[in-house]
């Protein structure tokens, strides 16, 4: 018998059905991963077995945990089980630990409240757990509080929580998304081998099919509320069943169709021994503002035609970098020259127009009180002549026309766009007073892989159709890999890699770049073409 | 609920406004006229509301003194918003800069004086009337403001519809006028309506204790004062101008949330 | 922690500083001339001067700022132009009304905001939530004078149990003065924390909403062991500021609640003084009055880095 057995989990939020039937089980020392895009309800799906659901939701079905019934037990039995016999790792670190409380407390506080140990059994219980999830009390003491740890050694507090009394199941909701890959991949790590260990059973809710592929031994697919494909990793993968899992697979390792790069000549942009410094806050009132270096000595050049990524882990500066090279941020050393000229906070309009960006998050890029055609003329500002009247109605229309929206999306507000139709808004903006270089800042970052896969697409579709030349920032590997034909590697505040993208993807020089490309979880190779329901 | 909170304080707010607009071309009775023989009246056909110790009729002296009352807590807030937002704003565009800084400073050292004592300075020196009151209560409300705006401006300035204004070449008056003054109008108007409910509380006190609206002005604050020794056996002179105080701040208070619930609640009011 | 309360202490030293400049020039600006004020209209010109001579107006502005600001560092305030006793002896009588007043509702304000506050968020939605979401309301709009008014009218003319006003002094025993002070602290304290609770509870349900408690719940905490051993500590964070700022309401409040029962607090000093023109008293409250502001209000950015280890980290 399975240890956990979700049978037909109906679930509505004020009435809204958010679930429709889903099943599925999760047998001892077995890991099953839920994916799917957003609102397709895996997470909902976790909640319902914790029983920690918002107000206003009615549920139908069964959730069985050892033949034990969840669903609609009280709230009493449910803390019996909750944290003893379920834990739970959550998606935020940052945010998932009480900020007022030390770790030590907060892992001893699961122990002491199912067991009868005292604080000091418990504190050595606690301690035992944060040794096994890799933070040694030599290291990292128990008095310690969360914001002295980095987001990874945070999972880490939340993982020893969940485990610290060995429960039978454990839930764990999108663990690793949060973070960055080569911690993604350690955590992952941690997780499969406390499974072996302990013979749990794992539930993991994830959107990555690729780290799906690398951890789970069972994977559930599922889709505004369905389950529409269930099987075994391995055959699941070599043999799809369901349109909607072929299109999801290929829709995370899309590849676009670049336009050969014919004429790397003039340089657009030539960063020159770049260093940009930001003060710390004052330690002391009277003593000298000390400075964190956060890009240290950068230089490239960008010719005109070149498509060029941007890699890297947070903290590692290259979003500082992008406000330098956007003229936003002055340097404290080296220089930025687009076109020839300086780029600095007080650079000349005319300079600025040549250089525009499309933003990471659909819904904070735009002023929500704003009109679409308001949205997209803004960088008429830069101009000395702004087009007016019938001819404006023209360059937004094309604008528009030319990502893929209608003329007539002009007279709308952004919110009644979807995340996916704003990133189109974005580039429209960023088109609009046709710039010599783009640089999209993590532009397909908060996007679904499906969502994601068209704006590839039409990125590289106005690479030809626009003669687009770009910096493409972002800490996806296999984004960058297939957008872009030269690749930057940043970590510390230095390229410690410089090279034509396939080649340093294939033969990368640089350990960290090969730590990079190895803690980055792939797909399965799938043999023969798949099947692209269009 | 939501448009319950609404309709009832727009409903006693608009009563109060109404009076206070008529009382400048009607009122029942002339309220500087007195009449001792019919003095202390309690509410009766004539004097609806009765009549204070002087005789003069108390419906009259309220809706004089809702107008005293509206037109000092107006302009109060005025002076608060008209001044506030703008500093909150420029110390926002500047983070951290020294203008932030002297900006923060400034209100906690205007925290520091309550508006009582701002009143208390100010008449000490320039003796008491209504306009010291509301430049008391005005003075006050700037660093409400102040800090109101640069709290809901901060994190404004961190989003990317502003770096892409930057990117479209906008100075930070420009962006804090077109991005961000827009996207915190909301939180000003919510904000607004409790600072209209607390000046009038102020006004009242002021009035109190001699600060605010001098005789023969009424002013519901100074009725209060009027009434204290009597209200023991004419409790009405009291508790007809301590109702319509109540009754305008609740209602005030009441649109105020209704407004919030409208426009967006993830707004936060502070009422102190 | 010490780094964090000794930027604090400096800002708190600044802000005096300023203050007093404030102050002192907003006093100075005042027209007339004390000499002739307390002597009268037919002073002579030589017995005007050596009175100028005695009371220092003679000196320069910045003299006059520094002696003066000088002196209320060694409790020396000056001479009542009035009186023409020393303006220390006077305030601090005054000051063992008002204080112990202003103390008082506070603790009243707080022992009745918290447990309101608590109980509303953790019934949110509830009958008793509604209730005293509804009872907050109210008491937001009440003045705290006229309900003064009513509690004498009631409690003191009616029923009989407290007196209408004044007060006995302390020597008359603790306990006669805490029962002639407890209408007036009432009067205070209500309206203060029917604020209080409102922020206590939207502070609270901010709180549960956060992550973590969603960890603590999945932990296996109840719902009722989240909010006491989690959400309660965080949520105290934005109600240290509101206590602080109440305690300069309060302050200010008891000022015109002075008024209404015939206490011989700093209120009843300060409108005497301003109908007789006593400027150095005025001048004295009212610093008096910003020095106890300001000083609650550095002891409420200790009680923060009490309260939260990011603060105590970072400076």
């Amino acid at each position: 018998m399975s240890l956990l057995s979700i049978q037909n989990l109906k679930l509505s939020i004020h009435g809204t059905p958010i679930l429709k039937g889903v099943s599925l089980d999760v047998a001892q020392g077995e890991i099953v991963a839920i994916t799917g895009e957003s609102g397709s309800g895996k997470s909902l799906t976790a909640f319902s077995v914790m029983q920690l659901l918002p107000r206003g939701t009615g549920t139908t079905g069964s959730i069985q945990l050892d033949g034990t019934e969840l669903l609609n037990a009280s709230d009493a039995a449910m803390c019996d089980l909750r944290g003893n016999d379920i834990g739970m790792v959550f998606q935020e670190p940052m945010t998932a630990l009480n900020p007022l409380m030390t770790i030590g407390d907060q892992v001893m506080e699961t122990i002491l409240l199912h067991t009868s140990a005292t604080r000091d059994e418990a504190r050595i219980k606690a301690e035992e757990t944060l040794t096994r999830v890799g933070l040694s009390p030599e290291k990292f003491k128990l008095s310690r509080f969360p914001h002295e740890l980095s987001g990874g050694q945070r999972q880490r507090v939340v993982i020893a929580m969940a485990i610290a009394l060995r429960p039978r199941l454990l839930i764990a909701d999108e663990p690793t998304t949060a973070l960055d890959v080569t911690t993604q991949a350690q955590i992952l790590d941690l997780l499969k081998d406390l499974v072996q260990d302990f013979g749990m059973g794992l539930l993991m809710i994830t959107h990555d099919l690729a780290v799906v592929s690398d951890m789970a031994d069972r994977i559930v697919v599922m889709r505004h509320g369905d389950v529409v494909e269930t099987g075994e990793t391995s055959t699941l993968f070599s043999n799809m069943q369901h349109d909607y899992t072929r299109a999801l697979f290929a829709a995370s390792s899309h590849e676009v169709d670049l336009p050969d790069n014919t004429r790397p000549d003039d340089a657009l942009l030539v960063v020159k021994d770049a260093v940009r410094d930001y003060p710390k806050p004052r330690t002391q009132l009277f003593a000298p503002r000390e400075y964190t270096r956060a890009v240290n000595g950068i230089s490239f050049t960008l010719k005109k035609g070149e498509r060029i990524g941007l890699v890297g882990e947070s903290g590692c500066g290259k979003s500082t970098l992008t406000r330098a090279i956007l003229g936003l941020e002055p340097l404290q050393g080296g220089s930025i020259t687009a076109f020839g000229e300086e780029v600095a906070p007080d650079m000349p309009a005319a300079l600025r127009a040549g250089l525009q960006v499309v933003f990471q998050d659909p819904y904070g890029s735009f002023n929500p009180r704003h009109k679409v055609a308001r949205i997209v003329t803004e960088p008429f500002h830069l101009l000395p002549d702004p087009p007016k009247g019938k001819d404006r109605q023209n360059r937004i229309s094309e604008a528009l026309i030319a990502v893929g929206l209608r003329p007539s999306d002009a007279d709308k507000y952004i919110h009644a766009f979807s995340g996916g139709q704003r990133q189109r808004i974005a580039i429209a903006r960023a088109l609009i007073i046709r710039p010599e270089l783009i640089i999209f800042d993590e532009a397909v970052s908060a996007l679904d892989v499906s969502i994601r896969a068209q704006i590839l697409d039409l990125i590289a579709a106005l690479t030809q159709s626009h003669d687009l030349s770009y910096l493409f920032i972002s800490h996806d590997l296999s984004v960058v890999r297939t957008i872009t034909d030269r690749v930057l590697v940043m970590k510390d505040g230095q390229i410690v890699e410089d090279g034509p993208t396939e080649h340093v993807f294939s033969h990368p020089k640089h350990p960290y770049t090969a730590s990079l490309i190895a803690a980055a979880p792939t797909l399965p190779d799938v043999k023969g073409p798949i099947n692209v329901p269009t | 609920m939501k448009s319950r909170n609404l309709i009832i304080g727009g409903l006693l707010t608009a009563i109060f406004l109404t009076e206070a607009l008529i009382s400048f071309v009607w009122t029942p009775f002339d309220v500087t006229q007195m009449n001792i023989s019919s003095k202390l009246k309690t509410p009766n056909g004539t004097n609806w509301l009765g009549t204070d110790h002087f005789g003069r009729d108390i419906f009259s002296m309220i809706m004089v003194g809702a107008r005293t009352s509206i037109a000092v807590a107006l302009v109060a807030v005025s002076i608060g918003m008209f001044i506030g937002v703008p500093l909150g704003l420029a110390a926002a565009a500047r983070q951290g800069s020294l203008l932030d800084e002297v900006i923060m400073r400034g209100n906690d050292l205007v925290f520091a004086f309550p508006s009582l004592v701002i009143a208390i300075l100010i008449t000490a020196v320039f003796g008491p009337g209504a306009v010291n009151a509301i430049i008391a209560i005005g003075i006050f409300n700037i660093p409400v403001f102040a800090r109101l705006t640069r709290g809901a401006a901060l994190p404004l300035w961190q989003r990317e519809f502003i770096m892409a204004a930057r990117v479209a070449g906008k100075g930070s008056s420009r962006i804090s006028l077109e991005h961000i003054l827009p996207n915190v109008t909301n939180l000003l108007i919510v904000q607004g309506t409790i600072q209209f409910s607390l000046g009038i509380l102020a006004e009242a006190g002021l009035s109190y204790v001699g600060l605010g609206a001098q005789p023969p002005l009424p002013s519901w604050g100074r009725m209060l004062a009027d009434a204290q020794t009597m209200v023991s056996f004419a409790p009405h002179l009291a508790l007809i101008p301590g109702g319509a105080i109540i009754l305008t701040v609740l209602g005030l208070n009441l649109m105020g949330d209704g407004l919030r619930d409208l426009l967006d609640p993830r707004i936060r009011v502070d009422r102190t | 922690m010490l780094r964090y309360s000794l930027k604090r202490l400096l800002s708190l030293v600044i802000s005096l500083i300023i203050a007093s400049l404030v102050i002192f020039l907003v006093i100075e600006v005042a027209p007339g001339d004390p000499a002739s004020f307390m002597l009268g209209i037919n002073a002579q010109e030589d017995t005007l001067n050596a009175l100028r001579e005695e009371l220092g107006l003679n000196q320069s502005k910045f003299e006059r700022y520094v002696s003066w600001s000088k002196g209320m560092l060694l409790g020396d305030f000056g001479t009542s132009y009035t009186y023409r006793t020393p303006v220390a002896q006077m305030v601090a009588d005054r000051l063992w009304v008002s204080l112990p007043l202003a103390l008082y509702a506070l603790a009243l304000s707080t022992i009745i905001a918290f447990p309101a506050g608590i109980y509303a968020a953790s019934r949110r939605g509830g009958a008793g939530d509604v209730s005293i979401m509804g009872a907050t309301q109210l008491g937001v709009a009440i003045p705290n004078f006229w309900f003064a008014m009513m509690l004498v009218l009631v409690f003191a003319i009616n029923l009989r149990w407290f007196s209408a006003g004044g007060f006995p002094g302390w020597e008359e025993g603790f306990f006669n003065g805490i029962k002639a002070l407890t209408l007036p602290a009432i009067a205070l304290a209500l309206p203060q924390a029917a604020i209080l609770a409102r922020v206590m509870r939207s502070s609270l349900l901010d709180i549960l909403n956060e992550d973590f408690i969603r960890t603590a719940r999945a932990k296996g905490l109840s719902r009722r062991q989240a909010l006491w051993r989690h959400a309660l500590r965080n949520a105290l964070i934005p109600v240290l500021t509101i206590i602080g700022l109440q305690f300069s309401f309060l302050l200010a409040g008891s000022i015109i609640i002075e008024q209404v029962f015939y206490l011989p607090g700093l209120g009843r000093l300060v409108f005497q003084s301003i109908s007789q023109r006593d400027l150095i008293v005025v001048e004295s409250v009212v610093m008096l009055l910003v020095f106890a502001v300001i000083v609650v209000n550095f002891i409420v950015d200790l009680a923060y880095a009490w309260v939260d280890p990011r603060l105590r980290s970072r400076s």
